[in-house]
């Protein structure tokens, strides 16, 4: 009597655990992001360049005044880490294109990590710390 | 092909800016006359001729960067990808014919001494 083999079963579970597709997210980041930026930034440059006296009007009082406003505070922060992720992200796209030799490809994205992550630490710092009431004949009518 | 270029282009451009623009930001906290001195070097015309190519830069780079977007999830936009390049162009000679002509009134004006 002849016995017939087991049918095919998979060694591993049909569908093994599947790790987090960054690359996936880093995608839907870039429109996410772009989206928002779209507005945020479109909104940053009429209130700073177009209304008004535009790049003319700006100095260290007309922030003081901007930032009196948590709102533009929140809106400049949303802007510094979306914009400074997006573009680094887009950097990284572009050094994994160009950059062949295996050093130089991770020399320049650990550059731009580095550079990404101290410009949002100091852009915070900024944003968060700033407080125009503690200098000194500042001249700004909303300390008194 | 033009609008990948493009849009690669732009993007390097715009995020060299933002380094120095982030930079010039912190100067903030350092004091009112040190970043007065510093915002006051965008105010010169080469600067203010500079700032109109960053604008072209990030208008072109944010209405392409909608058509990828919606040429990723609608498939109409797919279908007709290259007609919306034009249509980005457009838009894009519209936003510059309405700031060009502000920058450069506001580049001739002295409001803060």
């Amino acid at each position: 009597m002849t016995t017939i083999d087991a049918p095919r079963s998979p060694q591993a579970p049909a569908r093994p655990k599947r790790r987090t597709n960054w690359e996936k997210w880093g995608w839907i980041y870039m429109r996410v992001s772009g989206v928002l930026l779209v507005i945020l930034i479109f909104g940053h440059l009429f209130v700073n360049l177009v209304a008004g006296h535009g790049i003319a009007a700006v100095d260290w009082a007309f922030v003081a005044g901007k930032w009196a406003n948590p709102f533009w505070r929140v809106w400049d922060g949303l802007m510094l880490w979306l914009a400074l992720i997006h573009g680094g992200n887009g950097m990284r796209t572009l050094v994994n294109d160009y950059a062949h030799n295996v050093t130089v490809n991770r020399v320049l994205k650990w550059g731009i990590l580095l550079a990404v992550v101290i410009l949002i630490v100091l852009g915070t710092y900024t944003v968060t710390a700033f407080d125009p009431c503690t200098v000194p004949n500042n001249g700004l009518s909303f300390c008194k | 092909m033009w609008s990948w270029v493009l849009h690669r282009i732009t993007g390097v451009a715009i995020f060299f800016f933002l380094l120095v623009h982030v930079l010039d930001s912190v100067v903030l906290n350092i004091s009112p006359d040190a970043y007065n001195a510093v915002i006051g070097t965008y105010k010169n015309t080469l600067l203010g001729i500079g700032e109109m190519g960053l604008v072209a830069a990030i208008c072109f780079h944010a209405l392409n960067g909608l058509r990828i977007i919606a040429v990723d999830i609608w498939s109409w936009a797919t279908r007709n990808q290259r007609l919306l390049f034009w249509v980005v162009i457009v838009l894009w000679l519209v936003l510059m014919a309405g700031f060009v002509p502000v920058q450069i009134m506001h580049m001739g004006q002295e409001v803060h001494k």
